[in-house]
Order: structure tokens, then C-alpha cells, then sequence
């Protein structure tokens, strides 16, 4: 069976529709408890004898903890201890973020709570430990801190200079990580070029806002040594080893449990100090302890993420070539580089990215990766995407229409051909297949950009604005161990899937990919039923639990499909061909006659029903005395798979966007957005869609309205959601969505990422389609998000 | 800490009677007191929608109503909902339309989707999305929400004019 396996000989590719499970707009199975309100979050748990933490958090966004006096709050209703940093510090290690591939790489010890000095405004400082979150609250505002304020590094443009408060003196400045990528000749080329464009690009600072709150319980268990964690977590596996590590426990101790997750986006792959606390904290009273970040809590200590500011240039020839772009990126992540990812991946993928879709010889992108006293930033939903895409598009736009170019005309004169793959970018990238040329011919036929430009010109005459603005991009999916593991962090690029068959003819997959409600259930339900051969509602999945589930690394950078699909697969293959082996010494056939098809054993040739499998799981479990002695029996097989011919499988498409901008408000108004992507193989196209929908929202999102504000202090002043602002329905246009299918030759199951291509791509097109409507005005703008404010003052009339 | 306050009030047709601290808000007693853990906390300032419930038929932010005011009252929540079978349609329109993702938000989207379903069947997407624009979703950008809504708005319309 093995010999001849092929995409197409298993029955995955589109021709093979509707006798397939792949390609197909299943239902998921875990969807129907979400709507009823039966759901498990991580609130939603309550243990015998649990405790409740709050935290005093810093009021200052740097200052000198003098004395902690919490005598009072002791005292409180419900108080049982009261922790400081050094009360933590004394069983749980510190930790510092970075990693060694990121050369010169800088950042200082971080513990659960600080010995001496808070770093940023909500920086949790003490924490209260009572029987009720109310009590614990109550008690927190009885803890008296002697505060010594020290200046605070506010303007990541002061980071470097020499009169800048340096925030951690052992690391003698605030640079955390510089990194400058130069191909070919860029100043000659440059200085060649007919034309050279410029401008300066900002990407406000904003957050994942998660509707589940950061949420923890941690039970230490002294009886058996154990400490068991639910936690709203992504990756399960890797927060068992940072526990252990820090806790000073033996990993086989440490049990991580993801029920539910209420949203993550990348919020959720980190670790945090506060909720280090609760474990540290739970080891040292050998009780269940939980803490749920409440809203304010969630904007002052989530990651933030994307404080960019970028000064580009694009050099390009009068027939519409582009000969190069020369990218400077300054990012401030905060006080401390974030564990165990570091901030610096996100400047690192601006490096990456830059002009990714193009065709050009000459590059050169620094990014410089500094520290501040703001909330620390690290990884969220699409990493340095929507960033390095809004650059190259913005400059794209410039240079086409400096030279008097459809925007259109010139993307398709610069995109990679479709048949120049393998290849690699100026920047580095490696690129197995993409399709810019198919999604750019795919999107016109969508958009019908005729009408649009028609339509355009007739409202410009009665003084109504609008415009049409495209983003091409690429995203970097299903990465390997070049992506953390060789810098040195404990972060599987490799995940498993163990699959079994029971009784009664149902199958149990256990996988080390995690369920944050973007379908991994369902799409890993999908591909065993498809695998083992039978319906889909026999197959339960069980994910998030590193007690039972194979090792592997969870949710990040659009790897749930594409790594831990295909380890699904192969896993549920290897179950196909046993069961097919068991059968045949019972029914005394060979092995390559049989077939396994919706629950049953059948003959390969004929379909003929040799036996149900729930007959074969009665024999082998119950009946074993009556198989042949030399017979096999396992019922179970277990795969694991990791990407080994490219660093990262990219995904590539591009989307449009069609506004319209009120010039007397600012306002701008979202009619339509469209996105053709293309992920690979697609196993389940209703869940792609709204990956892609979803994501193009939360990148519309910081496009217009999200932006943590900070004040002059450090103070942050948008820390509810009155004051910060996320997308609402009735803002939201209709998004049309279209694909183009390259599968990876990486894998059997060809699939690669879709989660971040909307978020990657959207804020470009917004950005694009804004100055579209703006272009008979002069008027341009390049900072996000695109307030009316913003989009006013570039009217010049504000 | 202000003295305790009993009240009885119904809750998902069960009576239900307790003493509570007067700043208890609804959604705690829900989730702490009662255990219905469906509908959630989330802003806790009565933005976000998460912990919408109905109160004597109407819909309230569960994070901005105390529980000391519902002496009396009639509650409702997605558990009472999901059991009556009342809006056991949008449950599956939302299920076949894949209208919820992290499903956090779930639990109040449907409680304004019915509300709104109640009172104005010939709702257009427009309406649709200015009535749930007070429930946030962060995962799913809203589409499918409003598709799943407007099926089950044009279905029982369909049902209501066969009957008439």
C-alpha cells in the first residue's frame, strides 16, 4: 500500500470530490458545544480548595520599587499570602529572550513579578492571594508601594541616544537586535535607476484583545509532585517545558490542559510573568490557584505588537521594472524582549518580507530592535506581515504611479512568473511554488476593476471619494526548526498524531496541534476519517492535554494543517494498513486485496463488504484466542512529521480592497474586500474562508481603529474598550474569497497556512485603496491606523 | 463588605433563591453562584457583549446588571435557551455557517441574533449588522454571523407566510 502513495492515489485531490473528506466544507464536530454555551474555558473550571490571585500592577512606567508594606492587605476578608518578586524569585528561575541565530542578540533577566524596579505602566508588581477574586481585588488596594519614579524611555526614536535612560544597565544600551540584509548592488542600481520614490511608513502600535481574557489554573499536587496547569495557552508541550525548566521540576511532572480557548492570535504562545506567578504560586501552597486578566489588565500586560516606523524606497525604470527597494525598520518592543520567541522576530520578518511577490535584484532592509518602557510586543496574528506588505504595496503604488502606470499593469509586470519556482528572494526566501500570476488573474475577475474605475470617475464628479487599492503578498507557513529551534528555544517545528481504533469500529486521534476555534479539530477529523477509511462522525480528536497527546508545538505561524494534518494523515494511513493486515490473516486473504472504506473492510476490486470494522475490533479485543497466534494486533499507530526541504512553506495571494473616504469627516467607509489565496491543498474550504475573513478583519482592525495610545509618560490611555476601538459588524464589509491551490510537494497532503494571509495582506489594500480615493486631493497617508483624524490632517484640514 | 441580600428569582424556569453581596453583578452570579458557565465575562464595561443574558425578556449586559436588582425577575441564558429549543435554528444555522470560532463570543451573539429575530424577521444585512454591532467577535469578521442570522430570518419567514 505504502509503495504507491501519492496524492492522487489517495484520493485527495479536487477531482476526487465528493468521495472525499478532503476538500470538503464539513461541519466541525466541536462547534455544536460552543453554540449552546457548553463549552470549557479555562474560567469555567473551579477545583476544591481553589485560590484566586490579583495583582498590584505598576501605576508607573518606570520606577524604583523603594518598600512594599502589605500589612494591611493581609488583613483583608479572604487573604491568604501575599507574594513579592522575591518571595517567586526564590522557585522560579528568570529567564531571558533571545535567540542565537539572532546574532548580537541582547535582553535582561525577566522574573514572575520584579525584584527592584518596575519597567511598564501595568507591570504586575505583588501579588494577592485570597479565596475569592473579589477579596483578592479588595486586598490589592491595600498594598501600600513606595514608588521612586525614574524616566521613562517613551519615543523608541530616543532609544539610542546617548541621553536616553538606559533601561537595563548590565546591557550598556537599549539595542536589543540589529539585522541588515544587502543584495546586490543597491546605491549603484539605485543611483542607475530612471526613477527612485520614497516615503515613510508607521504602523501603529496595537493588540490581540482576545474575548477570553489570559486565563491560568495551576495545581500543585504535593503528594504526588505534580503540577498539572489549564491554561489558554497555543502550545501546550512548550509551556509543560518552560514550567518545568523555571519551577525546577522534572518535565514528566508538569501536565498542560487546553480545554477551550476563547481566541489567541498569537497573544497566547508566550509566557508571561504574571502567569509564571500563578504557578510559582501554586507550587509554594500546594493548592489550585487561578487568575483570569480582567479588560484593563489585558490591554496594560498582553503582548502588544507592530510599533513600527519605516522609511522605504523604491527604485524603479520607466518601463515599469522594479530595480530595487531599501527598507530602514525601527521597532520598540518594551522593556524586555518577550520568552521564549523574543521581539525580535517581528523586525526579523520586515527583513524577511520586504518586496517579497517581486522580481528584482537589489535589496537592502535593516531593521534596528529597541527597548522602551511600554508593554513588551512580540508575535501576533501574521508577524511582521501586514507590515512588510504595506510597505512594498505602498511603495508599489508610488512607483507606478510615478510613472503613470496602472497599478495592475505594473504588479503584473513584477510579480514572479508563475514558472520561475524553485527560487529564491533577495532576501533569502526560499519559495517552493507560489501563484502570484493565477491570483492576480483570479482577483480581476472578481473585482472587475473596469467597473470600479468607471464608477470611480463618475462619483468623483459630485464630490464623492472613493478607491481601489491592492495588496500582493506572501506568507511564511508551516516553518521549520529554522524558525526557533536553532536559536536554541525548546519550541517543536516537528508535531505528531496518534490514531487508534477501538471496539466498536470508532477511532480516537490524539494530536499535538491545538483547538483555538479556528477548526483543528475538524480538519484533523477530516483527514483520519479520509485516512483510515471511515465516516466522519466515528473519529473523535483529542487535543491540548501533553499527558496524553503525542509531543508536538501547537498553534503558531499557520502549521496546524500542513505539519500536524500530514503527521494526521501518514498516522492514519499506517492504522488503514494494519487494520488491512489483521483482516486479512482473519479472512485468510492477502493484505493487497483489501481496502478499508466507510467503517468497513472491503474487497479492493469489487467494494464487496468483507467485515464491518466493529467486527474486527470485537475479534481482535474480546476474541483474541480465535486470530491466528503470529496474527498482529496493534490497533493503534502513531506518526510524526516535520518540514525538511524548505525552511518555511509560503503561501502567497493578494487582495483588494474598494472605499470610500468622506473628505469633510475623515471617515472611511468599507464597501467590498476580496482576497484570492493559496494555501495548498484545501481540506476544508468553509474553514479557509472564514480564516481568511477573520483575518482580514483584525488586519482592517489595525488599519483603522486599533492603537494603544501612550502619553508623554508612559501612561497608556486606551485601556477599555470604550477608548479602543475594534472592529464592530456594521463596519465590516463583505469579503469575497477566492483560491488558487498549489499543493507543497513536502508533504502527501500538500497543505499549507491559511490563518494569517487576511490579516498579511489587508492593511496594504486599505492603505492603497485610501490614497486611491484621495489621489485627485494630493493627499496621501502612510501611518496606521487611518484615523480620521489622520486621513484630515493629510486633507490639511485639521 | 455591606450586609447580604436574598433574592428569588427564576432563572431558565428554575426557582432560585440566595443571599448576595449587593455589588455581586449578574454574569458573577451566573458563573459563580449558579454555575451557568455559558455566557461569559469578558470587558466587564458593557462593550463587548459577551455576557449578554435576557432579563424578564430583554436583553441585558450580564456585566452591568447587579444581582441584588433581580428579585423577582425572570432569567434567561444560553443553557435555558439551548434546553427550550427556541432557537435550536440559528444554533444550527450558526453550526452549518461555521458562525462561531473561538465560540466565546457565541453564547451572547445568539442571544442578540434571537432578540433581534424576535422582533424583525424582514431584517436586511445591514440591519442585521447594526443590531449585533454591540457584540464583538474577534475571530470570525462577522460575515458568517450575518449570513447564519439572515438565513434563519428569511426561513422563518418562509414558515410564517406558509402558515398564514
Amino acid at each position: 500500500m505504502s509503495a504507491a502513495m501519492t496524492p492522487g492515489t489517495l484520493g485527495l485531490s479536487r477531482e476526487d470530490l465528493p468521495n472525499s473528506y478532503i476538500g470538503r466544507a464539513v461541519p466541525r464536530p466541536n462547534v455544536r458545544k460552543l453554540v449552546q454555551g457548553r463549552a470549557t474555558y479555562v474560567d469555567d473550571i473551579s477545583l476544591p480548595r481553589m485560590l484566586h490571585v490579583a495583582f498590584v500592577r505598576s501605576p508607573h512606567a518606570h520606577a524604583r520599587i523603594a518598600t512594599i508594606d502589605a500589612e494591611r492587605a493581609r488583613a483583608m476578608p479572604g487573604v491568604v499570602r501575599v507574594f513579592t518578586g522575591a518571595d517567586l524569585a526564590a522557585v522560579c528561575d528568570p529567564w531571558v529572550a533571545t535567540l542565537a541565530h539572532l546574532k548580537g542578540m541582547k535582553s535582561a533577566p525577566q522574573y514572575p513579578l520584579p525584584l527592584e524596579r518596575a519597567t511598564w505602566q501595568g507591570e504586575a508588581v505583588v501579588a494577592v492571594v485570597a479565596d475569592s477574586v473579589a477579596h483578592a481585588e479588595d486586598a490589592v488596594q491595600e498594598v501600600a508601594i513606595d514608588w521612586e519614579p525614574l524616566e521613562a524611555l517613551v519615543d523608541m526614536e530616543r532609544a539610542l541616544d546617548a541621553a536616553a535612560p538606559v533601561l537595563h544597565a548590565d546591557l550598556g544600551d537599549n539595542l536589543v537586535f540589529t539585522r541588515t540584509a544587502d543584495t546586490g548592488q543597491v546605491d549603484a542600481a539605485f543611483a542607475e535607476a530612471d526613477r527612485v520614490i520614497e516615503a515613510t511608513f508607521h504602523s501603529g502600535r496595537h493588540t490581540g484583545v482576545t474575548l477570553e481574557p489570559r486565563s491560568i489554573l495551576a495545581d500543585y499536587n504535593r503528594g504526588d509532585g505534580t503540577l498539572t496547569v489549564y491554561h489558554s495557552t497555543q502550545a501546550p508541550h512548550m509551556m509543560q517545558g518552560v514550567f518545568a525548566r523555571h519551577l525546577k521540576m522534572a518535565e514528566g511532572d508538569v501536565r498542560v490542559i487546553c480545554k477551550d480557548v476563547g481566541g489567541s492570535y498569537g497573544v497566547k504562545v508566550h509566557v508571561y510573568p504574571d502567569e509564571m506567578a500563578v504557578a510559582a504560586i501554586a507550587r509554594i501552597l500546594g493548592r489550585p490557584v487561578k487568575f483570569v486578566a480582567d479588560r484593563f489588565e489585558s490591554f496594560v500586560s498582553d503582548i502588544h505588537a507592530r510599533d513600527h516606523r519605516i522609511s522605504g524606497r523604491i527604485a524603479v525604470m520607466n518601463d515599469g521594472r522594479i530595480v530595487g527597494f531599501d527598507i530602514d525598520d525601527l521597532t520598540g518592543i518594551g522593556p524586555y524582549s518577550v520568552y521564549p520567541r523574543t521581539s525580535a522576530i517581528e523586525g526579523n520578518q520586515v527583513v524577511n518580507l520586504c518586496g517579497g511577490p517581486y522580481d528584482f535584484a537589489h535589496y537592502r532592509c535593516t531593521t534596528t530592535v529597541v527597548l522602551q518602557n511600554k508593554a513588551p510586543t512580540c508575535q501576533y496574528r501574521a508577524v511582521g506581515h501586514p507590515i512588510a506588505t504595506a510597505v512594498t504595496e505602498g511603495l508599489v503604488d508610488l512607483a507606478a504611479e510615478a510613472i503613470g502606470m496602472d497599478p495592475l499593469e505594473f504588479r503584473r509586470r513584477n510579480l514572479i512568473r508563475d514558472d520561475a519556482y524553485p527560487c529564491t528572494s533577495p532576501a533569502g526566501m526560499k519559495f517552493e511554488g507560489l501563484s502570484h500570476h493565477q491570483a492576480l488573474d483570479r482577483l480581476i475577475a472578481m473585482v472587475e476593476p473596469a467597473k470600479l474605475r468607471a464608477e470611480q470617475a463618475a462619483l468623483r464628479e459630485k464630490g464623492i471619494y472613493r478607491g481601489l487599492g491592492f495588496a500582493s503578498f506572501i506568507e511564511l507557513t508551516n516553518p521549520s526548526p529554522f524558525m526557533y529551534g536553532i536559536g536554541g528555544a525548546r519550541i517543536s517545528a516537528q508535531d505528531g498524531c496518534t490514531v487508534r481504533m477501538d471496539p466498536d469500529g470508532s477511532v480516537v486521534a490524539l494530536s499535538g496541534v491545538t483547538e483555538q476555534g479556528q477548526g483543528t479539530e475538524a480538519m484533523l477529523a477530516q483527514i483520519v476519517a479520509h485516512g483510515v477509511g471511515v465516516p466522519v462522525e466515528r473519529v473523535k480528536i483529542v487535543t491540548g492535554d501533553t499527558m496524553t497527546t503525542p509531543y508536538g508545538g501547537g498553534t503558531w505561524a499557520c502549521r496546524g494543517t500542513g505539519i500536524g494534518g500530514e503527521a494526521a494523515l501518514q498516522s492514519a494511513l499506517a492504522l488503514r494498513e494494519q487494520l488491512v493486515a489483521v483482516a486479512a490473516s482473519i479472512l485468510q486473504a492477502q493484505a493487497d486485496s483489501l481496502d478499508v472504506h466507510m467503517g468497513n473492510v472491503v474487497d479492493k476490486a469489487s467494494g464487496e463488504v468483507r467485515m464491518p470494522l466493529a467486527e474486527l475490533g470485537r475479534l481482535v479485543y474480546f476474541r483474541g484466542d480465535t486470530l491466528p497466534k503470529d496474527a498482529p494486533r496493534e490497533f493503534v499507530q502513531t506518526r510524526h512529521f516535520i518540514t525538511k526541504d524548505y525552511p518555511f512553506a509560503f503561501t502567497n495571494g493578494i487582495q483588494a480592497s474598494w472605499l470610500e473616504v468622506d473628505v469633510e469627516t475623515g471617515l472611511v467607509r468599507l464597501l467590498k474586500h476580496w482576497v484570492v489565496e493559496d494555501c495548498g491543498r484545501i481540506v476544508n474550504p468553509l474553514l479557509v474562508d472564514e480564516q481568511v475573513r477573520g483575518g482580514v478583519v483584525q488586519g482592517i482592525g489595525g488599519a483603522l481603529y486599533e492603537h494603544c495610545l501612550y502619553d508623554e509618560t508612559g501612561q497608556l490611555r486606551t485601556t477599555t474598550l470604550a477608548d479602543y476601538l475594534v472592529p464592530m459588524a456594521a463596519e465590516m464589509p463583505d469579503i469575497a474569497v477566492g483560491h488558487v491551490e498549489t499543493p507543497t510537494r513536502e508533504s502527501l497532503l500538500g497543505a499549507k497556512g491559511a490563518g494569517e494571509a487576511g490579516t498579511a495582506g489587508a492593511p496594504g489594500a486599505i492603505m492603497n485603496a485610501i490614497n486611491d480615493a484621495l489621489r485627485p486631493l494630493g493627499a496621501k497617508v502612510f501611518a496606521q491606523p487611518f484615523t480620521p483624524q489622520n486621513i484630515l490632517s493629510a486633507l490639511g484640514r485639521v | 463588605m455591606s450586609a447580604l441580600m436574598t433574592i428569588s428569582l427564576t432563572v431558565n424556569g428554575e426557582r432560585v433563591t440566595r443571599s448576595v453581596e449587593p455589588r455581586r453583578h449578574l454574569i458573577d452570579f451566573l458563573r459563580l453562584d449558579l454555575g451557568l458557565t455559558g455566557a461569559h465575562a469578558s470587558c466587564e464595561h458593557g462593550v463587548c457583549g459577551a455576557c449578554t443574558v435576557r432579563v424578564n425578556g430583554e436583553i441585558v449586559r450580564g456585566c452591568l446588571v447587579l444581582a441584588a436588582s433581580l428579585d423577582g425577575a425572570q432569567v434567561e441564558t444560553v443553557e435555558g435557551l439551548s434546553d427550550g429549543g427556541t432557537v435550536a435554528d440559528l444554533q444550527e444555522a450558526f453550526v452549518a455557517r461555521n458562525a462561531a470560532q473561538c465560540g466565546f463570543c457565541t453564547p451572547g451573539m445568539l442571544m442578540a441574533a434571537a432578540d433581534l429575530l424576535d422582533h424583525h424577521l424582514t431584517a436586511d444585512r445591514a440591519v442585521i449588522r447594526e443590531h449585533i454591532s454591540g457584540n464583538y467577535c474577534r475571530c470570525t469578521g462577522y460575515q458568517a454571523i450575518v449570513d447564519a442570522i439572515a438565513d434563519v430570518a428569511s426561513a422563518r419567514l418562509a414558515r410564517q407566510g406558509g402558515a398564514a
